[in-house]
Formats: C-alpha cells, structure tokens, sequence
C-alpha cells in the first residue's frame, strides 16, 4: 500500500485553518493543492489522484464513479460533517470520513470569497 | 383454457428457430445497477406489484413473471437485485450474479437480458453494460428514466448508441409507461438487431470507464442539467440544524397523526363493526354457532381490524419517505449512531423498514458486505417497532393514557407515549448491537457508501397500490391465523362442558391455562386474562388484541363495556406498562423466527434471539411494574 499522506491524526475544527495548515504541509502543484477528500469542505472541488485502499474497496468506490482523474465535488454532510456526500460522475455517493482519507484529491484553486 | 395454452406455447417454440433461440421456458432476466428501475419495469411488462422505492437495493432476492407479447405468447421475465459490476460482495449481489451466469441449477443461463441503465447517468452506468455485453447472451439495452432525461435537457442519438454497443437500444420510461411496447417488441423477437461489434475484454475499472465514456461520446450523449430540486432539497433536509428539526417534526407528525387523524377512523371502523354484530345477533338464533361468531369472530378479529386504518397511516408514512428519496438522506443523518454502536449506515435502512415489519427487513440485510454486520443487524431488527406492534400499544394507550396536550396542540400525551415506546425499541436495539459488535460479532469496519438517489415525487398510484396491498396482508392475516387462534380460543373457552353447558371462562380449558401461567407473570402485574393474551401472541403480536377482545366478550361482567374500558378495569396502570414494555422487547412472531432461521441458516440464531428477547422483556417488564406501582 502507497505511504499514508501527511496529515494532522486529528483534523483541525477550523476551515480555513485547515486549508492554510494543508498548503503548508503537503506539496504544491502549480496553483491547485495535493490533499485528501476529507479535506474538502461543501462547496470545493477537486481531481482525484489515487486511492490508497485495499484492492476490493477502491473496486467498489471506482464502480461508484470514484476513478483517477474525476472531478468530485463535497456536497452537504450530515451533522457533524460525517457522513459527506460528494458529487462525482453524475451520481452523489456519501463516504463516511474514516473512507475519504484515503482518497488523494488535487484541490482546485479555492474561490475566495465564497 | 389449457387448449389455446397449448397452441400458444406450440407456435411459441415453432417460432424459436427462426428467431434467436428464444421458446416459451427460456428466462429473461433484468439486469442493471442499483435504483435503475428494474423492478418498476418488471411491474410493468408482468402487472406484477413487487415492491419498488427510491433507495438502492430495494428488491434483494429474485421475482420471477410472465409478459405476455402482442402474439400471445408468454415469456417468464427474472427480476434480479441491482449490480455494479461482476464481482459481487453481497448476498443480494451473488444471487444476481449467479443467476445471470447459470450457477443456481434451477433456473440456468437466461436466454436473454434486458440491461436497464439510467439515461440520466449514461456514461457512468454503461460501465456495466461492457461485462455484460461481453458473457455473449442476447441484450437489450434499456435506458431508462426517459423524462427525466428530458426535462432535465438531456438527450442522445439512439441509433448511434446501438451500433456502438451491437445490441438494440430502447428508451423508456418505467414509471411513466413510455416506450415499454419497444420492450415487448423484443420480447416477441420484432426488434431489428444492428451489426454485432467486436467488443473489448475490459477487466478493470478504469478501462470499463474510459470504454463507457468514449461509447457515450460517440452516441453524442449530452448529460442532463444536475437535478436543481434534489440540491435545494437536501439544503434543507441535510442541514445541520433544519435538517435535524425537520426529521424531528416528521416523527412527532406521524405520531401525533396516528391518534388525531386515524381516531375518527378506527371509531367509523368500529361503529360499522358494532353495527354488523348486533345485525348477526339479530338474524341468528341464540346457538353456539351464534357464540363462535359473536365471541370469536366479532369480538376477537373485529377488536384487531379496527386498527387498519392506524396501519394504513404508518404505511402511507413510510410509503412517502422510502418513494420520495428521503429515506437514504434518513441513512446518512443516522450514520453517526450506527458508527458509534460498531453497525454501519447501510443497517439502517433495513432497521427503518423493520418499523413496517421485521421480515423484509431481515431479508433487506441482505445488501450488507459484511457478514457480521449482517448478522448484528438481523439480530436487532426486531426491536425496531413493527406494524403489528402498533394495534396493542394503541389499545393499551388509549385505554390507560389520558388525552391531555403536551406541546400545545402539537403533541398529546397520547403520542408522546407512543413515540417513547418506539424510542424504547430503537434504544434496545442500539444497545444490543453494541454489545455484539464489541463481542461475538467484533469485526473490521466495512467502509460505508451509499448512492444517494434524486428526490422523485411519490405517485398517487403507488401510494395507493402501496396501501392496497397492505390493507389486504392485515386483513388476509386477521382472516387466516387471528381467526384461526380465535376459534382455538372460543373451542377451549368452552370446554370442559359441565351438565352440556359451556363453564365460565375463568373455569375453562383457557382459564386454566391462563391460571397456571399467572404465578409467572403476576410478578409483572398482569392476571390469567392477559396471560392467554401472551400465549397466543406467540402466532402474532396483534392476535392479543383479539384475545383479550373475546374473553372481556365472553364475561359477563365486561361485555357490555367495550375492550378499552374493560382493560382500564382488570389492569392497573403499572400492569398497562409492563404490559407495554413487554410487548417493545419480546420477540413474539413465528414469521420473523422463521426468516431468522432462513437466513442465517440454522436455529442456533433464531433461538438465542428468542431467548434473548423473551429475558430482556421480562426483565424489563418486571421493572416498569414495580417502579410504576
């Protein structure tokens, strides 16, 4: 299994924190951030790049549209922004966190203001 | 009859030959992704009523029917549970598989498949139609939800599609009965087949998806705007806040609803009920016959259909949340509960249709990967409050629960009660998953993904027919096992027969049967009445209601009182609540301890279940009796 992406065991409560923290630890591609789907808050967008699950279950999150190279958007979550659903090739599939840390996104550039 | 059959299925095989194989025993199986509409369209082309609903994995066994074509011939159609793809992981997902590649001896390879694919998300689920194009059976590709593809500015060129993939190509739209005669078109072998195409060996996914897309290109699918009422809705309904209120406020409605709303109902039921009895008394003369109906039939089944139109609004309830989309919305908000208890957001959603009944919901499990998580939740679902529940708790509340506001007009004390007695159920059955799932049932977290489905407006005609059928499974059962017992019941109430006349009920063959149980549950603070009530809830929940109706029928000193009062007299209000809590947590149903069995494939579950349920029930009753007191 590929290594784990650098990342803080616990997620920090606040957002833009996060986003600023995530920037300053992992690697920067251009202008769009490497990161993980938890990572995402409503609203963002991103590539995925890889799924560093076990076989079986990245089959299954790929059947569901979870392919490199897809664009998935994070939707709305529920309380307590766990379960989250994301917007991905068509359909809305919700992933619990403890699955979406596995899934490497390339960040779009965050459109700031909302 | 049986000559033109006979012709039909003659013509039928003459007719084979020329066309493709297909004779009057053959299947056709239909086959597609989860919550594409393959049930929706098998009702269809059969006129069958299986059970249909917005949420992926509805229909988890197989169904099998007949479409009679324009020439009269028949051809048996299978209905299978959704796939993703040919690598199965769930029960419900082998039995697809393996009827699909002729691994059930019973059924063999289907001769043909109708593929059903949503138009709506073309590229993803052609992914599927490559494996399946690929184990070389004759394919119709249905795409399916057509309107939506429409409304929605979607479109595509058919033709194109076809030639593309080799096999023919319908558009249709099961819900709305568009383009289903180009389904029987190839049912009868009308259909012209395009070109075969040589199609790729594609293993993996990313290939099937690349494949899928390049196909969808060439087709020139343009995708459909993404659905602008399922995002606003789920603004609203999976809001941090408003989302919570709102599943708050469509619980406490329904509750409140069962009381308000149906009352006036259950008394028109039983005004006409009343009225037909006295209407019996009248025309017979006085008989044992005219005993066995009044008694047994009257009094006994009569007590349990009253509370039809009670069952009716629960149905239309969940009808409306399982056809709407709300119920997967339902799954995600719970997820954090279940995770907590070890289970995983998928159990919820058989959990929630336990409330209906615990059959199909240990029948639904059949969607979880993991088995332990499967077993944690058959093991469970009969806590949740099931339909049959709802008759005994209603009596029993109404009898012993004042009417009295407590949130304003919102909420009574009535539906207060009710609604905690279902909190009750769903606290034992979180509690008993906890306990499995960090002991017998100790397993890895399976990762939780659920396809959340566009809201859809539930029909009239499938609520109605929903409620249709439910009304004649709660009737059927009122006629066939309540009646059943109840004339058991009326027999031993009548017997010894003392100088040729019936004994009083309390010394009868079913007052001393009541007697002898009553030191065990007197501890509970309920008499040798409600013990027979016991006994005989062991067919089924609600035949309590119809004992207990027939012997307060049978005694002279209650039968001119009505049920509600006469158990008001022969219970304290502590014996009303053990009595309650008992009934929350016993698992008295022959059909869920047959399914247990069935499923989980021997009775080693079933009767620690039972044992299980039948302790924590006694246990819990005995409580609620000596704190109440």
């Amino acid at each position: 299994m590929p290594p784990k992406t650098p990342k803080p065991a616990s997620p920090p409560l606040d957002k833009d924190f996060r986003r600023a923290h995530t920037e300053t630890v992992l690697q920067l591609t251009g202008n769009k951030t490497l990161t993980t789907l938890v990572d995402l808050a409503r609203g963002d967008a991103g590539t995925l790049e890889e799924i560093n699950l076990p076989g079986e279950e990245a089959r299954r999150l790929m059947e569901l549209g979870f392919l490199p190279g897809m664009r998935i958007t994070a939707g709305w979550s529920a309380p307590g922004g766990d379960p989250r659903v994301f917007q991905v090739d068509g359909s809305e599939v919700a992933l619990r966190r403890e699955t979406a840390r596995h899934l490497r996104v390339l960040l779009d550039p965050p459109k700031r203001p909302l | 009859m049986s000559d033109s059959d006979g012709a039909s299925a003659a013509s039928a095989v003459a007719l084979a030959g020329a066309k493709g194989g297909r004779t009057a025993g053959a299947r056709v199986a239909l086959i597609g992704p989860p919550n594409s509409g393959k049930t929706t369209l098998f009702n269809r082309l059969t006129g069958l009523r299986q059970k249909v609903a917005n949420f992926p994995g509805v229909t988890v066994e197989r169904h099998t029917g007949v479409a009679v074509v324009a020439d009269g011939r028949e051809v048996p159609i299978i209905d299978l549970p959704g796939l993703y793809g040919l690598s199965p992981r769930s029960e419900d997902e082998q039995i697809a598989y393996d009827v699909l590649t002729g691994r059930r001896g019973d059924t063999g390879k289907p001769r043909a498949i109708l593929l059903v694919l949503d138009s709506t998300n073309l590229a993803r689920h052609l992914m599927l139609a490559a494996p399946i194009l690929a184990l070389g059976i004759p394919t119709l590709v249905i795409l399916n939800m057509a309107d939506d593809l429409r409304n929605r500015g979607g479109r595509l060129d058919l033709k194109a599609l076809s030639s593309e993939l080799g096999a023919p190509v319908a558009l249709v739209s099961a819900r709305q009965g568009e383009g289903i005669d180009q389904v029987f078109e190839y049912l009868a072998g009308q259909m012209p087949k395009p070109a075969p195409v040589e199609l790729p060996i594609l293993q993996d996914v990313p290939k099937c998806r690349e494949w899928a897309g390049r196909v969808g290109c060439e087709a020139r699918y343009r995708a459909p705007a993404p659905p602008k009422w399922t995002r606003r809705l789920d603004a609203v309904f999976l809001h941090p806040v408003v989302g919570l209120l709102v599943f708050l406020a469509v619980v406490v409605g329904v509750f409140q609803t069962i009381f308000s709303v149906a009352d006036p109902a259950k008394d028109g039921v039983d005004w006409l009920i009343h009225l037909s009895s006295n209407w019996v008394a009248s025309i017979l003369p006085d008989s044992l016959f005219r005993s066995l109906l009044l008694d047994g039939v009257w009094n006994g089944v009569g007590s349990v259909v009253v509370f039809l139109p009670q069952v009716l609004l629960l149905f239309l309830f969940i009808g409306i949340l399982e056809d709407s989309g709300y119920l997967a919305r339902a799954a995600l908000i719970a997820d954090r509960t279940m995770a907590r208890v070890g289970l995983q957001g998928k159990s919820f959603i058989p959990l929630l249709s336990a409330y209906a009944c615990a059959v199909p919901a240990i029948m639904a499990t059949r969607t979880i990967e993991n088995k332990r998580d499967r077993m944690a939740t058959i093991l469970i679902a009969p806590f949740m409050t099931c339909s049959a529940r709802l008759p005994v708790y209603t009596l029993i509340i109404a009898a012993f629960i004042p009417n009295r506001p407590v949130l304003g007009s919102f909420l009574g004390a009535r539906a207060l009660a009710m609604l905690a007695l279902y909190v009750l159920g769903f606290l034992a059955a979180v509690l008993t998953a906890r306990v499995l799932k960090s002991s017998i049932l100790k397993s890895g977290r399976a990762p939780f993904l659920l396809e959340m489905p566009s809201y859809r407006w539930p029909t009239l005609q499938s609520l109605g027919l929903r409620l249709l059928d439910r009304s004649a499974v709660f009737l059927r059962r009122a006629g066939t096992v309540i009646l059943l017992v109840m004339v058991i019941l009326w027999v031993m109430a009548h017997l010894p027969l003392i100088h040729g006349h019936a004994p009083g009920i309390d010394r009868s063959l079913a007052g001393t049967l009541g007697r002898t149980i009553e030191p065990a549950i007197k501890p509970l603070g309920l008499n040798w009445k409600v013990g027979i009530g016991l006994i005989t809830s062991l067919a089924a929940r609600e035949t309590i209601v119809a004992t207990l109706g027939s012997i307060y029928g049978m005694d002279p000193e209650s039968n001119q009182l009505g049920l509600e009062r006469a158990l008001e007299h022969d219970l304290t209000f502590g014996g009303a609540l053990a009595l309650l809590v008992f009934f929350a947590f016993a698992m008295q149903c022959i059909s869920t301890i047959a399914v247990v069995r069935r499923e989980t494939g021997g009775w080693k579950w079933p009767v620690l279940q039972f044992t299980y349920m039948g302790v924590l029930a006694y246990v819990g009753a005995f409580v609620a009796f000596h704190l109440i007191r």
